[in-house]
């Protein structure tokens, strides 16, 4: 199968996009914020749709509309993000927006679905430099920001008072994230973001109480999924994103069990 | 040279004085016990000597230096622990992304680090329990690995807020313990607060008692007697004592006790827990 070319371009682009989205993933949960990552990715379709109509590049659409909405989402402050009426508004505006867009966009069927539910067969090599650069890049800010991030995560109150720029860390972090979600949103889908982006990451907590560790595990679980999803939709043909969605649940699930066992 | 002095100084919220130019010092190497009804202001206080609350007047002093944001001279227990209870981590991995939290960048810790680490949980008897997962301890327990982070980088001044809310009374008692071997050990001055004087009261070298804006500090037998309490809880307050417990009495009420309850609601889960270890 990695004698064809879109299938090599395929497992370099997942295999990308989920290592960063198993990092990234793994604070998200930690801080509790899944559903506002949740949300960041209903913006990115409006932000892609936008693209679309405007006749530009949907990934540039996709990664400006994230970043932007979760550098503000930050900068709102901590409580933002736990409040989720908010973002629940907040998601489905962005979702009947992206509707509007698509309507106005006449060749319309296939670019939503694609957009929904990813195409990781669809992206061509350009594409793949730039999930490169993003990655590359996303994860050298997230090491910058770790070890504060780390702190103000688990503890707040306490790293405000030991001086820690909560905002800021915030607002940074959040900003990491919509990169991680435009990524994902390649792969799977904005849709089913939240199968690598959460479930890797919430597998490897309940798996270790190690954080280098869940950190290292939720990126493997996360490549593994990817790639077995990718295998596995092209022995059988289905689709790439639900054999992705349907790894992930059982490894969640698996862990879950285990973790429970214990 | 103290380790904490308010002069005078007025705390605001909102359009609320909070401490109302309330004058009061904390000697070096001292343990003192924080006491007042709820809303009195104990934690404004901290967060005030902390710099995370501005004063609208007067001036505050720690360790004879103005306040700053993140100094490292000050240890810090904050009361709001709510999250931990679900989590994973090892109560290790918990203070070691205390120790380094300030420092931007990613990577493992160096030995002086670890070994940092290792010396703040000894302090607190919790380097075993801080192998376990931080949301699998007990009330108690966790009470004493996220007080070894007070400890780290060798502060001289150390603010506890209401260490002891909802544990039971044997936890109680041994978290007061190592608070007090700590200030005699390290020879660092301790404010902490506390909903009811008893559990602190053979501990603690004096008390400084909120009420009403003000403040008053001194040793147990002065400040907690029935004028000066009514003076700063505004009503007629009798103080009944037994041996060396106190009751304070407004009415046919005990104040404190009453207090407790009030506040307990979200510290419900841990007493649960508590109750299990």
């Amino acid at each position: 199968m990695l004698d064809y070319d879109f299938m090599r371009t395929a497992f370099a682009a997942s295999g990308v996009a989920a290592v960063l989205a198993g990092v990234v993933g793994f604070f998200l949960v930690l801080r509790g914020q899944t559903f506002a990552g949740h949300a960041l990715s209903h913006v990115g379709f409006t932000g892609a749709t936008g693209a679309l109509l405007f006749g530009l590049s949907p990934l540039a659409g996709l990664v400006g509309f994230t970043v932007i909405a979760g550098i503000g989402m930050g900068l709102f402050g901590e409580k933002l993000a736990e409040r989720d009426v908010a973002i629940g508004m907040m998601l489905s505006l962005a979702l009947g927006l992206g509707l509007l867009f698509l309507h106005f966009y006449t060749a319309a069927a296939t670019q939503a679905a694609a957009l929904l539910f990813g195409n990781v067969l669809g992206v061509d090599s350009a594409a793949l430099l730039t999930l490169c650069q993003l990655a590359a890049a996303s994860l050298a800010a997230l090491a910058a920001i770790g070890r504060p991030l780390t702190f103000a995560s688990i503890q707040p109150e306490l790293a405000e008072a030991r001086g820690v720029p909560l905002r800021f860390v915030s607002a940074a972090f959040l900003a990491i994230v919509a990169v991680a979600v435009a990524e994902c949103a390649q792969i799977v889908g904005v849709l089913l973001v939240f199968t690598l982006m959460v479930g890797p990451a919430a597998a490897a907590m309940a798996l270790t109480r190690r954080l280098g560790l869940a950190i290292a595990l939720s990126a493997a679980l996360a490549l593994a999924e990817a790639w077995g999803g990718l295998t596995l939709a092209y022995a059988t043909d289905w689709p790439t994103s639900f054999w992705i969605t349907a790894l992930s649940g059982v490894v969640f699930f698996g862990a879950a069990a285990w973790r429970g066992a214990q | 040279m103290s380790a904490l002095s308010f002069d005078q100084a007025t705390i605001r919220l909102g359009r609320r004085d909070i401490l109302s130019a309330a004058s009061f010092a904390v000697r070096e190497r001292e343990f003192v016990g924080m006491l007042g009804a709820n809303g009195a202001g104990k934690t404004t206080l901290m967060r005030a000597a902390l710099g995370l609350v501005p004063v609208a007047a007067g001036a505050i002093r720690v360790l004879d230096g103005p306040v700053t944001r993140g100094n490292p001279a000050i240890g810090y227990m904050p009361q709001n622990r709510t999250g931990m209870a679900g989590l994973r981590l090892t109560g290790w991995d918990v203070v070691a992304s205390a120790a380094v939290g300030r420092r931007f960048g990613f990577g493992g810790l160096d030995k002086a680090a670890r070994r940092e680490i290792d010396w703040a949980l000894d302090e607190v008897g919790a380097r075993a329990l801080a192998q376990r997962s931080i949301g699998e301890l007990s009330g108690g327990e966790r009470q004493r690995v996220l007080l070894s982070q007070a400890l780290l980088g060798r502060p001289r001044l150390l603010l506890l807020d209401e260490p002891l809310i909802s544990l039971d009374p044997a936890h109680q008692k041994s978290v007061v313990e190592i608070a007090r071997r700590i200030c005699d050990d390290l020879k660092v001055a301790i404010l902490f607060s506390a909903h009811e004087l008893n559990p602190l009261v053979n501990a603690i070298d004096r008390v400084l008692y909120l009420g009403a804006g003000a403040a008053v500090i001194g040793p147990v037998e002065e400040v907690v007697t029935g004028p000066v309490l009514s003076r700063l809880y505004g009503a007629e307050i009798e103080v009944v004592r037994i041996k060396d417990r106190y009751f304070v009495m407004a009415g046919d009420v005990d104040v404190e006790r009453d207090a407790h309850r009030h506040d307990a609601p979200h510290g419900h889960s841990h007493d649960h827990d508590d109750a299990h270890a």
